[in-house]
């Protein structure tokens, strides 16, 4: 047994969650600041990017340091490279979640529009599938990852109603179009960290199952699942 | 050129102890393909049913079909005949000490009754070549005892041996594990030439070796060949949680 590779690697998975909770935070502050204008909120997300940038900086130097001096092989080898994509995808959610809080301290300076998009429940619904991903990583099951995916569609149909509804607002209250346009942008922020959150689940896929299923890919020899032996699963 | 193994429910024992287990395995000519498992998994014994050594050992047998291209080597072959088709080189570099870098590398073809002198000139020269040994060597070939060399390059010297009696396999048993890295990069460098005129079958317990090295890799635990399927395959998603067990270091 390699305690020592065996530590690396159970480092690595529980920054990589101290991470993940990190950036669903901060979804989930940005949210909640567009929901209540709170500009408190969109200041502790602005304050909270660079520790999610030091953490995807020290996981990625923890994952180049296993692998130059380890040489991982099969699933700790996809292991490895899972973390390593699923840490830049986390690390651009916290991008989206900051484009947020600004896109809501824009608002904040113009008065309250009624406008016809339900960001609470997109962002219920992109949180959602952070959140999920993230349990499919901890728990290393495929299954649960395969669920993220086909919540995808979900959102994507949230940010297609979004965009006809507010440019319709736009076309009939020019008053409310910059309160409009802040809007469709941070709908657009929630479909990108629900295409995170899909990037996740699919590298979980690929670690768990040995299977690349981006963009669709045609599955061939499919390896059978195997069960990922970090410690904690 | 290589040709094609195919190996059919070998069984070989020890006495009565049976070290291999109804083996099956096509090896495909003109490619590394690499044997790998833990200490004891019968990866020297199979290599050593490839060209009848084994039986060479007392008390020892093997049981089973193994044809080197259109060669039966166990039904009538003589033993001899499979050994001038099939090159070996071991873990410790052999050169004959006393004798002189050209004739180690001339002396199989002496024993087989070749004597044109101009003929084995040119046989020594190419077989160095083909172990990139010759342009370190070519100016003391008949100054220099094959002892005299490094470790590195004595088993350079033992493939250019190998390789002069025009064999179409090339079996190589943990053929780096007493080189440093530099010699060892040598080596693996001319495996990856090799096989473009010779089948090799190569023993490691250097997985990393196997990786960079070979096309296909059979896993042996116990006697037992678990897996066997294209290098990157068992290296990545390999199908047998043993064979997963031991590349990631669970095991052996």
């Amino acid at each position: 047994m390699r305690t020592r590779f065996q530590q690396g690697l159970d480092q690595l998975r529980t920054r990589l969650l101290r991470m993940g909770g990190m950036a669903e935070q901060a979804v989930d502050r940005a949210c909640q600041a567009y929901i209540d204008r709170d500009l408190n909120r969109c200041h502790m997300v602005l304050e909270g990017e660079s520790k999610i940038n030091e953490a995807e900086r020290e996981i990625d130097e923890l994952a180049f340091d296993l692998l130059a001096m380890q040489q991982p092989m099969a699933v700790d080898l996809r292991f490895i490279l899972a973390v390593t994509k699923i840490n830049s995808d986390l690390e651009r959610v916290g991008d989206q979640a900051v484009n947020i809080a600004e896109r809501v301290m824009d608002l904040v300076e113009l008065p309250k529009a009624d406008l016809p998009v339900d960001i609470a429940r997109m962002a219920a619904a992109a949180s959602a599938m952070v959140r999920r991903s993230l349990e499919s990583f901890i728990e290393g099951k495929a299954e649960l990852a395969q669920a993220v995916l086909e919540m995808d569609n979900v959102v994507d149909r949230m940010r297609d109603d979004a965009f006809i509804n507010l440019v319709k607002t736009m076309n009939e209250r020019p008053q409310v179009t910059r309160q409009a346009l802040d809007s469709l942008l941070v709908a657009r922020n929630l479909e990108r960290v629900a295409d995170h959150a899909t990037n996740i689940a699919e590298d979980v896929i690929f670690w768990v199952r040995g299977a690349d299923v981006r963009h669709n890919a045609p599955q061939e020899n499919p390896s059978q699942e195997v069960t990922p032996r970090v410690p904690g699963i | 050129m290589g040709v094609g193994i195919k190996v059919e429910h070998l069984d070989a024992w020890f006495g009565k102890v049976q070290a291999l287990h109804d083996i099956s395995m096509d090896i495909p000519a003109n490619h590394a393909t690499a044997i790998i498992g833990p200490s004891g998994c019968g990866k020297s014994t199979f290599v050593r049913c490839l060209n009848r050594m084994h039986e060479t050992i007392p008390d020892a047998r093997a049981a089973g079909k193994v044809r080197i291209g259109d060669l039966d080597i166990y039904n009538g072959t003589a033993a001899v005949q499979v050994r001038r088709r099939i090159g070996m080189v071991f873990q410790k570099p052999n050169p004959f000490p006393t004798m002189s870098i050209y004739d180690n590398v001339a002396a199989g073809l002496k024993l087989n009754g070749f004597h044109d002198r101009k003929r084995l000139a040119e046989i020594v020269e190419h077989s160095l070549k083909l172990s990139a040994l010759w342009d370190e060597v070519k100016d003391s070939l008949k100054k220099k005892s094959g002892a005299s060399l490094s470790g590195g390059q004595q088993q350079r010297l033992c493939i250019a041996r190998a390789l002069a009696v025009e064999p179409e396999v090339l079996l190589m048993d943990e053929p780096c594990s007493a080189l440093d890295p530099i010699s060892t990069g040598k080596i693996e460098e001319l495996i990856f030439q090799l096989k473009e005129n010779f089948t090799i079958v190569i023993v490691t317990h250097n997985m990393q070796q196997a990786s960079r090295v070979a096309e296909f890799t059979g896993f042996f635990l116990l006697g037992k060949l678990i897996e066997f399927d294209r290098t990157e395959k068992i290296f990545t998603t390999p199908s047998d949680k043993r064979t997963e067990d031991y590349i990631t270091g669970r095991f052996g």
